[in-house]
This record gives structure tokens, sequence and C-alpha cells, in this order.
């Protein structure tokens, strides 16, 4: 049994139901076995490398597309369960949470969406299971916050297309077997299931990162890749689908940052209570309680955003401001948390023995990707005033 | 083949345990779980039936109370994700503390009422009052054999073959079906409820036998945390310590003898 507990100051654990709990406890109790204990993720942390092995695991376990119906192989589950397994995955890493939304939350989901009959059928199984590795191609060298400004294109040629472009900041890129690539077409932008081994299509990995350390992000490069007409997303009529998508994906990572903070917290909790230093515990001194109490605040808060934003997505009522909303505090808070972990752990926290500076990193690009905070903060002011002050 | 695990409701080994009124365990923020040993059992049970083929059948059974964190419902559910096709609760709102054989006798009564049997499964002990009762009275209750701290088991031809862990050595040992089996952690590798496995247990058939409890022989007086260690004492450093270090485990602690 794990040693980890997970804060729950106001008990929201009554608010789930037994399955909920259930399907909780399972992946808290995966991620503590295969990841944490067995040292896989401070492994793979250090070599800069993404845990393959994994991919089919977490396949088998259900956490890739788990909302998804069971038709293609997935279980169907609702919102809740679904932010409780990203919750627990991102507690082992933020890796392998972003692995599983970017499969499920941005692959699969579009697919699904806004794919043929064919195309589900031809994919998602697949994708369930880990056999098949997607990756999300939208931001560009040049267009990160901004994407309708993408350069990338897609050109009619006979009845399929050809693509041109560069993609950047693409999560599984290297290792993905399909990419779904947003393009410039005729009729405005649309998606496209790309095979990764067609010619002209090559992804290098970004070399050199400080933070996710442990999943692989790459450069989607297209030179005149030809596809056929099956490739394109048949529904798909222009950005704002893209949107949908990430929309899904910032649900995911709302709860998602959250496990992380529960990590970091717990960590740090356990630290101070058996570190004595001028004879007493860490924990006894009030310099000390203060950035504690800080960190467990804003964990609290957190869980609540993510549990009510969890009920109305399951409702049907989250717009896309709650969605905001959720990632952009959730995000600041574990990143607030993990540096407060940090400077609690002393000397000792910037060490991999301990968690904390892991999540720490990981967390600088979990508050930037998927809408930096900022694009997040514009989004809530649209919402209050009315005034887009990102469009100009 | 029809297998029966039984399994109970315990406190997480890694919760900290607080004894309320003397002699019971205060429950409250004190998470349950699926005994640890009870887990391989039913995990050992699957692989059998899928060893098996069309036909079997695994069923959890449980004897517990169905409130709050100690709910053996829950456990039951527990069970059915990991694989088990259907569940019986005994249910006993005053399960903590329970007389072992009283315990035994509740669950063979559900066993006999089910009808034919191959297997009974337990884990080798209740992580949390540690009996290691349950299973041998069982088997004398059911008139099968059984046989305890299983750490490997094969069915075939009516028979089972246990290999069993006994004081550093293995021993095997061949059973006639029906028989009683509680295992070793050993007994089966550790499985992990699948997400589709934990919808679907919620739409397994649950059964309820009702069991006309009696208080048993048995009686806890008292429930106390072990005492805590006493402190270490250094009575020197390096090579000029041996000789004290030795005159004190030799007199004192009287841990060593030449």
């Amino acid at each position: 049994m794990s040693e980890f507990v997970g804060a729950d100051f106001f008990e929201l654990d009554e608010l789930l139901s037994d399955e909920e709990r259930a399907v909780r406890d399972s992946a808290r109790e995966w991620v503590d076995r295969e990841l944490i204990d067995s040292r896989l993720i401070e492994e793979h942390h250090r070599a800069g490398t993404f845990p393959r092995e994994l991919a089919t695991q977490v396949g088998e376990m259900g956490y890739l597309g788990p909302t998804l119906p069971e038709e293609y192989g997935c279980a169907g589950l609702n919102q809740v369960g679904y932010g409780l397994i990203m919750q627990e995955l991102e507690r082992g890493d933020s890796g392998l949470r972003s692995f599983c939304s970017v499969q499920g939350s941005l692959c699969m989901y579009p697919i699904f969406a806004f794919g043929s009959d064919e195309q589900k059928n031809r994919y998602l199984p697949g994708m369930a299971k880990g056999e098949i590795i997607g990756c999300f191609g939208l931001s560009e060298p040049d267009h990160g916050s901004d994407p309708s400004g993408m350069e990338t294109k897609a050109t009619p040629d006979g009845d399929g297309w050809i693509l041109n472009g560069t993609k950047r900041w693409i999560t599984n890129g290297s290792i993905a077997d399909i990419a779904i690539v947003w393009a410039k077409t005729p009729d405005g932008i649309r998606g496209f299931i790309v095979p990764t081994d067609a010619p002209g299509f090559s992804a290098p990995l970004i070399p050199g990162k400080f933070s996710l350390r442990a999943s692989v992000t790459s450069e989607l490069i297209m030179e005149d890749v030809k596809v056929g007409p099956e490739a394109l997303l048949p529904e798909t009529t222009g950005l704002k689908n893209a949107l949908m998508c990430l929309s899904n994906a910032r649900y995911g990572i709302a709860w998602g940052v959250v496990g992380s903070a529960m990590a970091v917290f717990d960590e740090a909790l356990r630290y101070l209570q058996s570190r004595t230093q001028f004879d007493k515990p860490l924990a006894s001194f009030q310099l000390v309680q203060r950035k504690l109490v800080h960190m467990h605040t804003e964990l609290t808060k957190a869980q609540l955003v993510a549990h009510r934003l969890g009920r109305l997505k399951d409702a049907g009522k989250a717009k896309h401001y709650h969605v905001s909303f959720a990632k952009r505090n959730n995000c600041w808070a574990a990143r607030e948390i993990a540096k407060l972990g940090r400077e609690l752990l002393g000397a000792n926290g910037v060490c991999d023995e301990y968690q904390v500076m892991r999540h720490l990193m990981n967390i600088e690009s979990v508050y930037t990707y998927e809408g930096t905070h900022e694009i997040h903060t514009l989004v809530l002011g649209e919402h209050l005033t009315g005034f887009p002050a990102y469009r100009g | 083949m029809r297998i029966f695990v039984c399994v109970k409701a315990v406190p997480d080994t890694a919760a900290r345990i607080k004894v309320k009124d003397g002699a019971t365990i205060d429950p409250s923020g004190v998470k349950f779980v699926l005994g640890p040993y009870d887990a391989r059992a039913v995990a050992k049970a699957i692989a059998l039936k899928e060893a098996a083929g069309d036909g079997a059948e695994v069923v959890a059974v449980s004897a517990g109370g169905t409130k709050g964190e100690r709910d053996a419902n829950k456990r039951l559910k527990d069970a059915l994700a990991l694989g088990a096709d259907r569940g019986i609760l005994i249910p006993d709102e005053a399960s903590e503390n329970r007389d072992p054989l009283e315990v035994a006798k509740a669950l063979a009564a559900a066993i006999k009422a089910e009808g034919d049997y191959s297997l009974v499964l337990l884990g080798r002990t209740a992580v949390d009052d540690q009996a290691m009762s349950v299973g041998p009275m069982l088997g004398a209750l059911l008139g099968a054999p059984c046989v305890t701290d299983a750490v490997g088991l094969e069915v075939a031809g009516g028979k089972a073959t246990v290999t069993r862990a006994a004081e550093g050595r293995q021993q095997t040992v061949e059973l006639t079906l029906p028989a009683v089996v509680t295992g070793q952690r050993d007994l089966a590798e550790e499985k992990y409820p699948k997400l589709k496995d934990i919808l679907k247990a919620g739409k397994k058939p649950m059964a309820t036998f009702d069991y006309a409890w009696t208080d048993g022989g048995y009686t806890v007086t008292a429930l106390e945390p072990p005492p805590e260690p006493v402190a270490g004492k250094i009575v020197g450093e390096g090579p000029d310590a041996v000789p004290e270090l030795f005159n004190l485990l030799q007199n004192e602690a009287k841990k060593l003898s030449f």
C-alpha cells in the first residue's frame, strides 16, 4: 500500500460515487507501483525519455480516451471519473498525463467528434489500446497563442491533398503513428489525419528540455506530404474544432495539476514533520507553517474548482470560460505549491530523490501549454467585459 | 467449476490506526480496502477460472458491515472489479471483533446454500486482527480438506496441488476437491482493477445471505498499540567500543552466547 495520503480537507471524497472512488483508487495504486515505487519515472526523467512500454499499459488500464463509448473499445466513463484518472497520472508525472491527454482529448476526441465512421473504426480501437499513438499539430514556430495565423497549408490535389508547413511543441510527435494536423485550406482551417510514415513527413525531437523530460516533444515538418481524401476529418470546418479539442484537454489539465500539487504537498508535509533543526521538527516553525498553510489552501481551492467543473461538464453545462478559469487557476496554484514545496525541502528539494523539483520543472510547461496563463486571463476578461483583448 | 473467494474489508495498512473505547478501531479518517491477501486469492481464482474455460464461476463472499467506510459491499465490488462474477454479502453490523468461528460458520452456511463448489479460497490472514483462523475453521465446517499459506495452486482431475510456504521450505500437498485453501502473497500476481472492469462491476449480480449472528466464545477485551521502541544507546565509537558492545549484548541484552 502506498504511503501517499491525498489531502481532502473539505471531504470531497464524500461527493464522489463509489465507482468514481474505485476508479481513482485503482489509478492511484497503479501509479504508485508502476511509476513511483518502481522509480521508473526518475530513470526516464533523468534520461529524458518517454517510458514507451507504458503506452500499452495505460491502454490496458483504460486510460486512453476513457470517456468515449464502449463500441470503440473505450469505457464510457463520466467526466469526474476521467478527471480523477488525470489527477492520479499527473501525481505520478505530468509527462505521462500529457501523453494520455494528447492521445485521448487531442487525437481520439477529434476522430470521434469530426471523423467518418470509417475513420473511427479504423483508428479508435487501436488508439484506446495504445497500439496506435497520436499527436496533435496545431502550434507552429511563429504561431503559438494565435493559431489562426497558422502557415501550414493543405492544397487540394486531385481528390486528395498536399500538406506543407511546420508544427512545433508537439507532444508525442516523434513516437506517433498518426498526426492530427490542422491546416489552412481554401475553405478555412480543417483537420487531417496524417500517417507519420508518409513521404515528406518528419518529426525531429526538440532536444534540451528542462521540463516534461519523461515526455516526447517534437517538431512536425511537412514537405509536400500527399494524403488521400480519407485523411480529411470531414466534420471540421474551422479553428473552432481544434479549440474544442483543446477545451477537453484543458479540462483534464485542470484536474491533472491538482495531482501534481497533492504529490508535492504530501511530500513536503512528511519531510517537515520528520526533519529536525534547532532541536525541533521543521513543521513546528511559524515561517514553515505559513508556507504549508498557503500550499494547502491553494490545493484545496484547486480541488474544489476541479470537482465543480467536472460536475458541470457531466451535466453538459461547462462553458469554455469555466474551463479557462480552472486551467488558469489550478496551473497557477500547482506552480505556486511546487515552488514553495521546493523551498521547504531545502537542498534536498533540488535532488530527484524527492519528487518536488520534477513537478516544479514540469509545471513550467503545463502553465504555458494549452493556452498560457495570460491567454486564459484574456478569455475570462472577454467573458466579464465583452471585450476580446487578444483580438487587437 | 465454481470457486468461492472469501474477502474482508480491512483498514489500509498505511492508515494510522487509533483505538476507540479501548477495544475497537476508530474508523473516522481510516480508509478501508480489500484485504491484500484476499486480493491475491481473488486474482488466483480468476486465473483458475480462465484456465478452466467456459462454465467456470468465481463467487466473492464477504461477511461485514454495510455502512460507512467499513461497508463490505464496496469490497465485494472490488472483487467484482478484479473479475469475480457475482457477490454474496452476509450483513453483520457488529462485524468488528466478531468471533472467527462465528464468521466461519456464517461463510459455511452461505456456501452450503449455494450448492456444489470446487474450491474456497481465502487470504492467509486478515491484516486487521491477524487471527488466521477462518480458513481452517471453514474447512472443518464444510468437511473439506484445508491447506494454509499456499504460494502455488494447480487444479486438475478433481485434485488440487498446493505448494505451501513452510518455515523457509516449500511443501507440496495434494488435496481432493472440494477443498479450502488460504493463500500467501505469492499465490498470484497483483492485479489492478481496469477501468472497464470497475464500471462493469457495478452491473454484476449481488445477493444477500442473512445469518443469525450470535456472540461466540471469543471476546476482545483490549486493543493497544505496540509498545514504543526503547531508545538506543551509543556505547562509544570505533574499535574501542567493541568490548563494551559485546559486554552489553552478552550480559545485559542476553542476545549473544558463546
